[in-house]
């Protein structure tokens, strides 16, 4: 392994603290328990908290700011985040308008929420990202996993509370985007967690992992290497066999970056994947491409397809000023 | 249960996670993200790290109190688990104190149950509950049957061990091993085998004392 590293154990402080140095006009960071909020406390809005496992980055902490979070709670890397975190995160942004949750959909971060959401003294609601197609059979299983569709999931909801919506409209205007929309991600290579120090998995010069999660955990199948349009080609499918787009139909194409791929590649990748949306009768009329949703130091990427209609468009296009994303202000 | 008893088990128990490292880091290699081993680790030092601040206390504070910790330090799915343990345990303890077998018994039963509750999992889902639910059940039979400590123990550990091994051949439909499907099967799961360990020790040295 060979990482930027002093002593593993203060690895994400240290990282934190580099983050709101560099953005210390955008956000505030709180130790013990750890949690970040916006610089400036948000009045008479429902209050918008994210938090996950850290190495996503900029997941969830890089959307804290105007138009998006309010605040983020970070775990040790790939692993929740801890309750008393939450709560002294929904204590020091609640505005009066109770607290929505964002959580993606992994077995720890949402038993972690739930206690949160059990002891917390404020009006609160959740809404769970579920955004990854890759696995197929989620009847008996926790269910689709999230990954970087929460990003759109952040950015709409973010809009909506800005705009001074009540808690139960932000949280039905979530579970909306959630359900329009679909990702798949493949692997090139592993990434490496600090703590343990070797290669989360083992994976061959000539292979790829089809739809891998966003630690590393294994997806549909292992398969040899093809050229960059086969491996669209199956993403793509997956994602609107979920979708099941109509004809016509207006989205948003995420190509998210796991971190170690070029962005060069991720331009090619969205070249490709255009393409063959075009040529399902789909318009693309809202895209974005870069590391937005990353796994540590993983080669390889995923796409993600949002369907729009006229209410998601509005609160996408709308004004975000966060250290990762921002438009219009 | 007396405090001095659980401060001993954490002790052990620490000594226990950090031999089966190598272990544990590859069984979650294989079907998880990881990281099991490392938050065990972390959870273990904190409650290490709490022995002075908790050793003048009752058992049902120290319980509730390492709950706790192990929910904040632990994080994860493991964190709000085993802390769904102990603090059941303690709560418990509270309404009186568990002191013969039997209410040790039904006071780990009634544990098991809520952890089941909180992970929304069951038996044969290849998950710690397959360790924890068949050494709950021999736990409730063999008090009420009124069986010698010694041999109880070296059963409680029997059901530990074999509820952990069949977690080999399953498929996972709870945690991060469900993502696998079929690949999960000829895995022991890893949350399996860290709870085994823990009822392993625990029981070694229960069996150093005479009640």
């Amino acid at each position: 392994m060979k990482k930027f590293i002093n002593e593993v154990d203060n690895l994400l402080v240290e990282s934190l603290s580099g983050f709101a140095a560099a953005h210390a006009d955008l956000v505030n960071l709180h130790l013990e328990p750890h949690f970040i909020t916006r610089k400036k406390k948000a009045e008479n809005k429902v209050a918008v908290i994210s938090g996950g496992g850290s190495g996503h980055e900029p997941l969830h902490s890089g959307y804290i700011g105007y138009g998006m979070l309010d605040a983020a709670c970070p775990g040790h890397v790939f692993t929740s985040p801890s309750p008393d975190q939450m709560l002294a995160a929904a204590e020091a942004v609640h505005a009066g308008k109770g607290v929505l949750f964002i959580v993606k959909n992994y077995a720890g971060d949402v038993m972690n929420f739930e206690m949160a959401a059990e002891m917390l003294p404020f009006e609160n609601a959740t809404v769970l990202t579920s955004d990854d197609v890759a696995v197929e059979n989620s009847t008996y299983t926790t269910g689709r996993r999230g990954v970087a569709g929460t990003v759109i999931v952040e950015k709409v909801v973010g809009s909506l509370a800005e705009a001074g919506a009540d808690l139960a409209a932000c949280k039905a205007l979530g579970d909306k985007v959630n359900k329009r929309t679909a990702s798949m991600g493949v692997a090139l290579t592993s990434c490496t967690v600090p703590a343990a120090g070797r290669p989360t998995f083992d994976i061959g010069e000539r292979e790829l992992e089809m739809g891998v999660g966003i630690h590393g955990e294994p997806g549909r199948r292992r398969e040899p290497m093809r050229n960059a349009d086969a491996i669209v080609a199956d993403l793509v499918a997956a994602i609107l066999e979920d979708l099941k787009p109509a004809r016509g139909s207006e989205v948003l194409l995420l190509i998210n970056g796991f971190a170690a791929t070029p962005l060069m590649e991720l331009y090619l990748l969205y070249n490709s994947t255009a393409k063959l949306l075009q040529a399902q009768g789909l318009v693309i009329s809202r895209s974005l491409v870069g590391n937005y949703t990353t796994a540590l130091d993983m080669a390889g990427a995923s796409i993600t397809v949002c369907l729009l209609d006229d209410e998601i468009r509005q609160h996408w296009d709308s004004p975000v000023h966060t250290a990762a994303l921002r438009w219009q202000c | 249960m007396k405090t001095a008893f659980i401060l001993e088990a954490v002790a052990a128990v620490n000594q226990a996670i950090l031999s089966s490292e190598a272990e544990l880091e590859s069984l979650d290699r294989e079907i998880g993200d990881g990281d099991h081993f490392i938050n065990l680790k972390r959870g273990c030092a904190a409650l290490l790290a709490m022995h002075d601040e908790l050793s003048p206390l009752a058992p049902a504070e120290v319980l509730q109190r390492m709950g706790m910790k192990l929910l904040s330090t632990i994080g994860g799915a493991s964190g709000p688990l085993l802390a769904t343990f102990f603090m059941t345990l303690a709560k418990v303890e509270k309404t009186g104190d568990i002191s013969t077998l039997a209410e040790i018994a039904s006071a780990f039963h009634a544990s098991v149950e809520a952890v089941k509750q909180r992970g929304k999992a069951d038996r044969g889902e290849k998950t710690m509950l397959d360790t924890l639910l068949p050494v709950a059940d021999t736990f409730t039979q063999l008090t009420q049957q009124d069986t010698d400590r010694h041999l109880l123990l070296t059963a409680l550990q029997q059901a530990a061990e074999q509820g952990m091994q069949s977690t080999k051949d399953m498929i996972a439909t709870k945690g991060r091993a469900a993502f696998l499907g079929e690949r999960a099967i000829g895995h022991i799961d890893p949350g399996a085998r860290s709870s085994q360990i823990i009822i392993h020790t625990i029981c070694e040295l229960a069996k150093t004392r005479t009640a």
